[in-house]
């Protein structure tokens, strides 16, 4: 690992213009992404200023929604009461992810910061255009069986590897940052993340300085039936080859309201929008999860080694619309599918 | 070259299952440290049972009786000053701040019961519980623990009184090279207030119900232990030394040793 100046941060403002003026300075969270990226040499920030002691690890009740603070960790977020009680997608993302000691040091900023599992990425003498900009891609042609199917481009197919993120994406959050001389904004969750274009080597629309102090989850009535589906190729302790968070409400035989997101698709959580406007009315039957589940994947493209993915997110889509209508217990993808259609 | 001794700092404790397990070699080993043949004796005249009970014990010992050199502080990089418990006492030290708390537990303080398997948050290996909390030391920079309390392996047993997690594990056999047990043991100890907290797991059949402690099952144990890899895959005796902490008395031993080999 290279050497850098450690700091630990006890006033946000004076935090956020340390790490403003100097480009390569980073914000450190849990540190389970960052110092495993910097002692791979992926990462070499000149200065590391520590954001877990400041006060922004609350969740509170908010006007009309939950607020949970930027550096809460991972499994106090996902156990906290509010959260399991109304955003029970939430919890079920996170506790798909990474493992009980993991979710103790991750914080919620560093969640959704966390940088793409990409082997090339992570190998740095191959060719990256996300890790060295202009160097090539080097996926594209080679090992890609874990990379994107929708919205790549040539300069990077890698995917975003945040369960959580997912989770978020379907549930509209809001993500509210700080940046230097107390300017605040908030970023609408689908504008968060970005698809890589010709600029794979930036992975969301934070400026360098902002600091993440809240994600705001708007209220909802999808917390009856919502469920988090993660497949992945041990069951536990891996990240996803493909995940969908679906939620519902439904207004007697008919859907209110969808949510689909999926994970391991692309370069950003990806918004099934298709496939829940082709929903939104409609009765919720395993024929109708299927055809939207269909439609929205007809605009996949898959890579040499992942033509795969595209079958399994369209049947991963359909079971997980199907746990949801199940109340969102565990085990309702391995239940007799057929009983959901009399809903 | 002799060793140097580093035992006048002893406890009662330690020096009784000394003195009771080999007093011809007290003298020597006060005067002049630990060394190899007192341990090889140590083995040859304990039945297991007593070397099981004293096991913590003698690896506190082994490990004291590295001497740790001081390092000057001039000569490391961006150094920082930190303090913070360990196994209930202070330690306060300047490290590099590219160190990782396993590196400081293990290179700086001696404490080499928490293991590194990866390096990179892939193993649990290196398992430690901070401030109630099973984290990991691999990807904690020592740096930011100033004020937190760190148990490692070395600091779960009372004396030499095993935790019951320490003894669960010897009865059930939970390992074979025992590379993972450090952890694997953290990791369980931890678990057990996660459970008596009711948290949730992604096994758990509906989050949304909240329980003020939750009853593991086999599944939710496996789950929630998945954080730690074992390549001797001694899961099931894992899982079953856990179990019986847990509370289940049914749990039987499954291994016994062969008539005449102690
Ligand atoms: C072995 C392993 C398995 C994993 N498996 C999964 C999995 O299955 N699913 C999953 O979703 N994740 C998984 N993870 C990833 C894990 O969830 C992330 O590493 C973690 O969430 C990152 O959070 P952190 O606080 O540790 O971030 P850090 O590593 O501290 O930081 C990550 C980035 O966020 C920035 N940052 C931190 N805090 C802030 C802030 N307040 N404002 C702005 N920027 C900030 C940092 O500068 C850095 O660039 C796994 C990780 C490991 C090591
Ligand atoms: S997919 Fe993206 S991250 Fe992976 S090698 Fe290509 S440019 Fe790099
Ligand atoms: S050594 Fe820390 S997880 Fe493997
Ligand atoms: S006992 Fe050998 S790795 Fe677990």
């Amino acid at each position: 690992m290279r050497p850098f100046k450690y700091a630990n941060a006890s006033n946000p403002a004076a935090a956020i213009k340390i790490v403003t003026a100097d480009p390569a300075a980073r914000f450190l969270g849990g540190g389970t992404n960052l110092v495993d990226l910097m002692k791979e040499d992926v990462m070499h920030p000149s200065q590391l200023m520590d954001v877990t002691r400041l006060k922004f690890s609350v969740i509170e009740k908010k006007a009309n929604g939950l607020s949970i603070g930027g550096t809460a960790s991972n499994a106090v977020t996902a156990n906290h009461d509010l959260v399991r009680e109304n955003y029970p997608l939430l919890s079920m993302a996170i506790l798909a992810g990474a493992s009980a000691q993991i979710r103790n040091m991750a914080t919620n900023a560093g969640n959704l910061n966390q940088r793409t599992r990409c082997t090339y990425f992570y190998d740095a003498n191959m060719p990256c255009n996300k890790r060295e900009p202009g160097t090539g891609c080097g996926a594209l042609h080679g090992v890609n069986k874990n990379h994107a199917i929708l919205g790549w481009s040539e300069k990077c197919v890698a995917t975003y590897p945040s369960d959580m993120a997912v989770a978020l994406a379907a549930l509209n959050a809001v993500v509210q940052v700080e940046g230097s001389g107390n300017t605040k904004r908030n970023i609408p969750f689908a504008d968060f993340h970005r698809l890589p274009g010709e600029h794979p080597e930036i992975d969301n629309t934070l400026k360098h300085g902002e600091l993440i102090t809240s994600i705001d989850l708007p209220e909802n009535r999808l917390a009856e039936k919502s469920y988090y589906l993660k497949v992945r190729e041990r069951s536990s302790y891996a990240f996803a080859l493909i995940s969908v968070a679906a939620a519902l409400e439904t207004n007697g035989n008919r859907i209110k309201d969808v949510r689909i997101a999926l994970g391991g698709v692309a370069h950003k959580p990806w918004r099934a929008r298709i496939a829940e406007q082709w929903l939104r009315g409609k009765e919720p039957t395993q024929a109708n999860f299927r055809a939207a589940a269909s439609a929205e994947l007809k605009h996949a493209k898959p890579l040499g080694q992942n033509k795969y993915k595209v079958g399994l997110a369209a049947k991963a889509i359909v079971r997980a619309l199907e746990g949801a209508m199940q109340g969102g217990t565990y085990g309702a993808m391995e239940a007799d599918s057929t009983t959901t259609n009399q809903n | 070259m002799e060793e140097k001794s580093t035992f006048s700092d002893l406890t009662e404790a330690e020096r009784k299952a000394l003195e009771e397990l080999m007093p011809d070699e007290m003298g020597e080993i006060i005067s002049s440290g630990i060394k190899r043949r007192h341990f090889l004796k140590l083995f040859a005249v304990t039945g297991t049972s007593l070397l099981a009970a004293n096991l913590l014990g003698i690896e506190q010992l082994m490990a004291r009786s590295v001497p740790i050199e001081e390092q000057p502080s001039e000569l490391i990089e961006n150094g920082i000053n930190v303090s913070f418990e360990v196994n209930g006492s202070t330690q306060k030290l300047t490290v590099d701040s590219r160190m990782t708390l396993l590196d400081t537990l293990r290179e700086r303080l001696g404490l080499t019961g928490s293991k590194k398997g990866c390096d990179h948050g892939q193993c649990g290996a290196c398992t430690v519980i901070v401030d109630d909390k099973r984290v990991l030391s691999c990807l904690t920079l020592a740096a930011t623990c100033e004020d937190k309390r760190v148990t490692t392996i070395e600091g779960l047993a009372t004396g030499n009184e095993l935790h019951p997690m320490q003894a669960s594990f010897i009865k059930h056999d939970g390992f074979q090279c025992g590379y993972c047990t450090p952890g694997q043991i953290c990791s369980a100890v931890a678990l057990m207030d996660e459970a008596k907290n009711g948290d949730a797991s992604y096994v758990t059949a509906n989050v949304r119900e909240k329980k003020s402690a939750v009853n593991l099952s086999n599944e939710e144990i496996r789950e929630r232990m998945s954080g730690n890899i074992c390549r001797c895959g001694a899961y099931p005796n894992i899982v079953n030394a856990i179990r019986e902490v847990h509370g289940d008395k049914a749990v039987a031993q499954v291994w016994q040793f062969a008539d005449g080999t102690i």
